[in-house]
């Protein structure tokens, strides 16, 4: 391939993203936050006054474009971007009038589209370096070490999402430990449930098949109607026991939703589970009762151990997918960071929307990540 | 006839028949309803409501197919493959991307309604059909590429009859995966004003009705299974046999 082949990626994403800076509006200004705006230019938003802020990010999209090192594509990449947020940042805070409490300064989608193309970018140079998953892992600790000191500096603040989250700060704290709550404990007691159901079925054929036969039915039942069927349940046994309803189990609420998430968990941590300890050979089995182990034996020093990086596998499956499921809950009353987003549909405020569900892919890239490190790392212990 | 076909037929027949007249199951659904609140959804036909489901689901997962197989095809060759690196990563981000975040951030550019929800479905569906057809195309033994070419085949006849067919099974797998997810995921399509079977549950969530939430959730549920299930019949009937 020729080096020109070989860059097109950066070619395509770097002149993407230089395009729709320039060609679409970078800023929104709305007379209030459920009213569609006017468009800025970026040329007004960020004038001449601006060259430092200028320099910075066409020289740091030029390397990302047109470095031959992908290490250094890697940084100039997320120079940029932080570049872009910083000015997205500088140009809000100017628009801004302090005596008007409704105005809103959204990012427009010359912003969102640069954006999006340099993250593009970012994620070629990432692919090209092979990084592992460890590396990764440092890489996207680094993203939210800055991106917090970022928040956290005020420089932001004129932001709509931001202003939105002034707004609602206490709430969000409520709502993102309740998401947080709803996704990692639903998955803690699946993990409790479907481990020693895994095992169980192990090596009993027909008890395997009907138990992943009944799991794969619950998964196909739509989260909404599957939260929807446990509320009336749930009614019952609290009007039965008042004494459950004060622990907050009741028809509305997050019990209908986290049991649910816990039923979608259980799937693919019982198949995982199930699979992993068949990933012994025969020979090695044979081996093992040769030399005298007892089955429980077996089971413990040798299937387990290798068993471990598949059964992970499934808990970063349902783990990714719980933080995103837990998002309806608030259909039924459970809170969480869907309650933003489905408020936000209501109102037609996008920036609500954006509250809860920007934390909320970054909940679900960051669980991702980890655990990808920590299979990495267990397959390697295994392979050694 | 064997049990499986037994069963997929009964499945079947009760569906279109319940379909056809949900009221003769009145007497299913009335344990779950109190206070004579209605026993089956009255405020719009089911059929029409299952139509509507189907036919979103079907026509966004064609769509997906279609790009995701176009994309496939090509970041395996030529100047496109200096892509690939970046797609296999892009599956893999876009996999962690809650729907309801993709519905959600669909809704602001294109305002309520159907289009919402088959923007997110044809983005959400396009990642396991990409996923499955980039393995299929990309992991095809050497030998078989270079016999093709042996032969004298041209790009174009390689891929259309050597290729695709030989990454067929792994695509129709994922097309399976897509159409399930689609299923459960045009339901909340719903709170966007889409028309389908989350209306049936919404409408139950509201009005304390688990009879409605039963029905939707039930119809939803069906569909995915016989979905997958045709799906995997057609696809083994129209790919030649391997092995």
């Amino acid at each position: 391939m020729t080096r020109l082949a070989r860059n097109l990626p950066g070619l395509l994403f770097g002149g993407a993203g230089l395009w729709a800076l320039f060609g679409w509006p970078f800023l929104v200004e709305k007379s209030s936050r459920v009213v569609p705006g006017i468009g800025i230019d970026v040329e007004l938003a960020l004038p001449v006054a601006y060259w430092p802020w200028w320099l910075v990010l066409l020289c740091a999209v030029s390397t990302a474009t047109f470095a031959r090192r992908p290490w250094l594509r890697l940084i100039a990449g997320g120079v940029a971007v932080a570049t872009l947020l910083y000015g997205l940042g500088s140009a809000a805070a100017v628009q801004v009038m302090d005596e008007n409490a409704v105005q809103r300064i959204a990012p427009g989608v010359g912003f969102w589209c640069a954006l999006g193309a340099l993250l593009l970018l970012v994620t070629d140079a990432v692919a090209r370096l092979q990084l592992s998953a460890s590396r990764q892992c440092v890489l996207i600790a680094l993203t939210v070490v800055v991106g917090a000191l970022g928040l956290h500096s005020g420089h932001f603040d004129s932001i709509s999402v931001m202003r939105e989250y002034a707004v609602n700060a206490d709430r969000f704290a409520h709502e993102f430990s309740r998401h947080l709550l709803l996704s990692l404990g639903s998955v803690l007691v699946a993990v409790w449930l479907g481990l020693p159901l895994g095992i169980v079925c192990h090596g009993r054929a027909t008890l395997r098949q009907s138990v992943l036969a009944t799991l794969s039915v619950v998964q196909t039942v739509p989260s909404i109607a599957l939260f929807g069927m446990l509320m009336a349940p749930l009614a019952a046994l609290a009007a039965a026991w008042p004494a459950l309803a004060q622990w907050g189990i009741g028809g509305i609420g997050y019990a209908p939703a986290f049991i649910a998430l816990c039923l979608y968990a259980l799937l693919p941590v019982v198949a995982n589970t199930v699979l992993g300890l068949e990933r012994v050979d025969a020979a090695v089995v044979d081996a093992a009762y040769g030399m005298g182990l007892t089955r429980f034996q077996l089971l413990t020093r040798i299937r387990w151990p290798l068993a471990l990086p598949t059964i992970v596998t499934g808990i970063r499956v349902v783990l990714v997918q719980n933080i995103g499921l837990a998002a309806i809950a608030a259909l039924v009353g459970g809170g969480g960071l869907g309650a933003f987003i489905f408020q936000g549909i209501g109102q037609t405020a996008i920036d609500l929307v954006l509250l809860g569900a920007l934390p909320m892919v970054m909940l679900a890239l960051v669980a991702g990540v980890l655990l990808d490190a920590l299979v990495e790392r267990l397959e390697r212990r295994r392979r050694a | 006839m064997r049990p499986a076909t037994l069963l997929r037929t009964a499945v079947w027949l009760s569906v279109i028949a319940f379909l056809w007249r949900p009221s003769a199951f009145a007497a299913v659904f009335a344990p779950f309803t109190h206070d004579g609140a209605p026993a089956i959804y009255d405020q719009g036909d089911l059929a029409d409501l299952a139509l509507a489901h189907l036919g979103l689901v079907l026509f966004a997962t064609a769509l997906s197919a279609v790009i995701a197989v176009l994309l496939a095809v090509v970041v395996t060759r030529g100047p496109g493959r200096a892509f690939l690196p970046m797609s296999r990563s892009l599956v893999s981000i876009g996999q962690t991307f809650p729907p309801v975040a993709v519905l959600a951030v669909a809704v602001p550019l294109v305002g309520f309604g159907s289009l919402p929800a088959l923007i997110a479905l044809v983005a959400y569906g396009l990642l396991p059909v990409f996923e499955n057809a980039l393995t299929g195309l990309a992991e095809l033994p050497a030998s078989v590429l270079e016999a093709a070419d042996g032969v004298g085949m041209d790009a174009w006849q390689r891929l259309w009859s050597i290729e695709l067919p030989l990454a067929g099974p792994l695509i129709v797998e994922g097309l399976r995966q897509t159409l399930v997810i689609s299923v459960g995921t045009a339901t909340l399509g719903s709170t966007v004003a889409a028309k389908g079977l989350g209306e049936v549950i919404i409408a139950g969530l509201l009005s304390d009705n688990t009879a409605f939430v039963l029905q939707g959730g039930l119809l939803t549920g069906l569909m995915a299974i016989l979905l997958h299930d045709a799906i995997g019949r057609i696809g083994a009937y129209v790919l030649p046999r391997q092995g």
